[in-house]
């Protein structure tokens, strides 16, 4: 057998409370595309930036094509061959591409060298990139390019993708494959990351899933199904959100012309909105990052306001009123953000719950505040939406990411909706809490109430969706049903060419 | 080497520690200065705390003063904390008090010599307004031009000294005063006085006042859901919006109460302990209720404690420069000490600190 790139040996990592890595081995091959599997908190972030430099194991060891490797520094990592492209970018918008890179290098060459080579690898590879572009102006696929270029022309041997496609419309995603296979074919070695389970099937042919820190099963995702590789990831048998056909009612929101302009410098504006959502209906938005979602959702939520005939909840025009009259019509919503938008994260579950059951639930009663009542309310939500946390006192920062979003969107629906948004409502939760809260979502619409959910994650929206429609740059295309709907057609939807033979993704 | 590690939830121990420790660090460091003066150090800091207090010489003197100086503190700061905490920073109360006493003594002076029970109410209502108007000049200007308040207010304060100027030497001085500067005795203008309630006890109407908005400030912040958006419009401004906050109307309410308890700290001052409109009427309370408002964790209860402590320095400052010929700024640098270690500490309650036993030296 021939020596492995790199070579993982029992490597424990723990932080205050928490076993991050416990104990983890196995082996990446030359021009191998290794997958890691594992939900949120399993402890993939930390064992890759154990391998990128980021963060020293306590024990365990490292080998690198034989010789003992473990980086101090990313900068380490970097002249060793390994390169990382991270899920949240790290770009400057008011700087063009090539500056952008250069930030990123080590030993930047001169401005012009590098444009040049920008655009020498980008043809190489397959991904359309014009280095004096500014990367405020790009979309999402365009800045995860640069990031890609970026380690690229570190020339790496091991390049470590966190979360890649979470980002990318269907086309995007193609580009992507094509430039991973090419790298791939030159005996690069991939590590990636992904919870997209049909993705790993396409592209990787090994798989180590991680558990609670620890390995517990390694596959060949070729020979495995998704809802296998599901299972082994999450360790149970996975629940299927689950529902029964419904006959759209009246309409209860109805959106008509609604534009806004940009809230701020790199912001979009929304053109033209129109859609009717009714009743028992759940209403699918998809769309790339940056689309507009942010700002849609504002404009529902009262934080933005417009004409009040462009917004009307159950025949009231509500276009002027601020999210306060309109939770009291029963309009309420949930946020991407959930730390510092749909949760104040210093403070108390129960007071984020009185952030927004203020009036809903009665909580408030002449101005003063029933605490008792509210604590009641947050414990309520905590209870139904199974959000693991030693009580309603703890503050929403000390939750992990998964158990503050059950919180928040249980929080709207524990107040029965006539009218729900959200925004990313599973964005970044494990596949278990994933599908709950989808089922939540569900069975909220089945009890008569309008569900608007936008996405970016388009299985997550053929799964509970009924119509379909997408954001392209802050217009919202004609929404279809979403039975017979295919991937191809979506994809056309989102590039803002439905119908259009000729357009480009 | 030390680390910072973020705390999962904020220390509520370090919280209330902190103005503690703050305060030891003060003295200590206060005392090395007083050393570096060519002091005795342990000498000034009992000075200064204790003395007042305790001693049989100054203590009949100096207790009463205690609630004299703490009164306008608290009330000032009380309001201040407010606005602090939903991150609406009125650094100018030290203009709104002195406008407040202006305005006050403007309607004693337009009254006297009548006699009438009204007049002192008046007076409530007018420097209570004064102290109001001079805030909103930051809170319209913000709202309207997103002009940032700290500056505006702060700047105010100096446009305000000179008002004071102008009346002292102007239009209120005193027609009797053989052309000196200051208005007429308010003190002694009998239906315009601010009388201590109790004899040599120091209480006044100030007093009082200050004790009542300590309670407000309590309910407000502690049982009413506008307390509570202050407080969420401060950490998390986005969600308060989502909540349903109106930013404008929030940078309104805050800088226009703490500017009208200002006011109504200058009116008091005016008609009790001043006495009259001078120059130099204004002792800087406006800008040390800003310490008390961070020493007492913007807690009403702590602002309570806190501007008792400052007022302390206060008295115990005059005394060790009478006692002890310390330089008069010198009580403003160690108030500006305890204000410094504060703050520095602070990060205690959000971070723990942690020795490095990782050698990696590079950050990525």
């Amino acid at each position: 057998m021939t020596t492995p790139l790199l070579s993982i040996n029992g490597l424990t990592k723990t932080y205050p409370g928490v076993i991050a890595n416990d104990d983890v081995t196995f082996d990446i091959a030359e021009g191998e595309v290794h997958a890691l599997l594992g939900e949120n908190g399993a402890g993939k972030s930390t064992l890759v930036k154990a391998i990128y430099g980021l963060v020293r194991p306590d024990t365990g060891t490292m080998t690198w094509r034989g010789a003992a490797y473990s980086p101090g520094a990313p900068a380490q990592a970097r002249a060793t061959g390994v390169a990382m492209v991270f899920q949240h970018f790290s770009l400057f918008d008011a700087m063009d591409v090539a500056e952008n890179v250069a930030l990123g290098m080590d030993n930047p060459p001169p401005i012009r060298e590098l444009a040049a080579r920008i655009t020498d690898v980008s043809q190489n590879y397959g991904l359309p990139l014009d280095p004096s572009r500014m990367v405020g102006d790009l979309s999402a696929g365009e800045r995860q390019r640069v990031e890609i270029i970026r380690c690229l022309l570190q020339d790496p041997q091991l390049l470590i993708m966190d979360e890649p496609t979470s980002v990318l419309t269907p086309q995007e995603v193609d580009i992507l494959f094509h430039t991973l296979r090419k790298l791939k074919s030159e005996g690069k070695s991939i590590l990636y990351i992904s919870h997209k389970l049909e993705e790993i099937r396409a592209l990787c042919e090994n798989a180590t899933v991680l558990r609670l820190g620890k390995v517990v099963g390694r596959a060949d995702p070729r020979d495995e199904s998704a809802r296998s590789l599901a299972e082994l990831m999450v360790g149970q048998t996975l629940h299927q959100p689950s529902r029964e056909q419904v006959t759209p009612g009246a309409p209860l929101l109805e959106v008509q012309n609604l534009s806004l302009p940009p809230q701020s410098a790199f912001g979009t504006a929304l053109k033209n909105i129109t859609m009717t959502v009714r009743e028992g209906e759940v209403f699918g938005i998809g769309g790339v990052a940056g689309n507009g979602q942010d700002e849609l959702l504002a404009a529902l939520s009262g934080e933005a306001r417009s004409a009040p005939g462009a917004v009307s909840v159950m025949g009231d025009s509500i276009g002027h009123m601020g999210p306060t009259a309109r939770r009291a019509l029963g309009l309420l919503s949930a946020p991407e953000e959930r730390l510092g938008h749909a949760a104040a994260p210093d403070m108390s579950l129960s007071e984020n719950a009185l952030l927004t059951g203020a009036w809903r639930e009665k909580l408030v009663n002449r101005g003063f505040v029933n605490w008792r009542k509210t604590r009641g309310f947050a414990e309520r939500v905590i209870e139904a939406f199974d959000v693991r946390t030693p009580g309603a006192h703890v503050a929403a920062r000390a939750l992990s990411g998964g158990n503050l979003q059950k919180f928040v969107v249980g929080r709207e629906i524990m107040q029965r909706p006539r009218v729900l948004v959200v925004n990313q409502p599973t964005w970044g939760v494990d596949a278990s809490a994933a599908a709950a809260i989808r089922q939540a979502l569900l069975d909220l619409a089945h009890n008569g109430a309008a569900v608007v959910v936008i996405s970016q994650d388009l299985d997550e929206l053929m799964e509970v969706a009924d119509q379909f429609a997408a954001l392209n740059a802050g217009a919202l295309s004609a929404p279809r049903p979403v039975k017979g709907l295919t991937m191809d057609q979506i994809g056309l939807m989102l590039g803002g060419a439905e119908g259009d033979s000729n357009a480009a993704a | 080497m030390l680390r910072l590690e973020k705390r999962p939830s904020p220390s509520q121990t370090w919280n209330y520690l902190t103005p503690v420790v703050a305060v030891i660090l003060t003295m200590i460091v206060g005392g090395i200065l007083f050393a570096a003066l060519g002091k005795n150090p342990f000498e000034a800091i009992k000075l200064i705390f204790w003395d007042p207090l305790f001693s049989e010489q100054f203590a009949a003197y100096s207790r009463p003063q205690l609630l004299v100086k703490a009164a306008p503190l608290i009330l000032i700061a009380v309001g201040l904390a407010i606005g602090f905490r939903a991150g609406i920073w009125n650094i100018g109360a030290e203009g709104q008090y002195i406008i407040g006493a202006l305005c006050a003594a403007s309607v004693a002076l337009a009254f006297y010599p009548a006699g009438g029970w009204y007049i002192f109410p008046l007076m409530i209502i007018a420097g209570a307004a004064g102290g109001w108007a001079w805030a909103m000049i930051p809170a319209i200007l913000k709202t309207r031009f997103n002009t940032n308040e700290i500056l505006v207010s702060l700047l105010l304060v100096y446009v305000a000294e000179k008002l004071l100027a102008a009346a002292a030497t102007g239009f209120l001085r005193n027609p009797e005063g053989a052309g000196f500067p200051g208005s007429r005795n308010i003190f002694n203008y009998a239906p315009a006085s601010n009388q201590e309630l109790i004899a040599n006890s120091g209480m006044h109407w100030g007093v009082v006042a200050a004790l009542i908005s300590v309670i407000f400030a309590y309910v407000l912040l502690q049982k009413h859901i506008l307390g509570f958006h202050v407080q969420l419009a401060g950490q998390a401004p986005r969600a308060a919006k989502f909540a349903g906050v109106a930013p404008a109307r929030l940078v309104l309410m805050c800088l226009g109460l703490s500017g009208a308890l200002a006011g109504l700290a200058g009116m008091f001052e005016v008609s009790g302990p001043a006495r009259l409109i001078t120059i130099d009427f204004n002792a800087g309370y406006g800008f040390t209720a800003i310490i008390v408002a961070f020493l007492g964790r913007l807690h009403p209860v702590g602002i309570v404690l806190a501007g008792l402590l400052l007022a302390l320095t206060y008295i115990g400052g005059e005394l060790a420069q009478f006692m002890l010929n310390l330089p008069a700024s010198a009580i403003q640098v160690f108030q500006g000490m305890l204000l410094f270690f504060l703050l520095a500490l602070d990060v205690l309650s959000n971070y723990r600190v942690r020795l490095n036993t990782n050698s990696s030296k590079e950050a990525a």
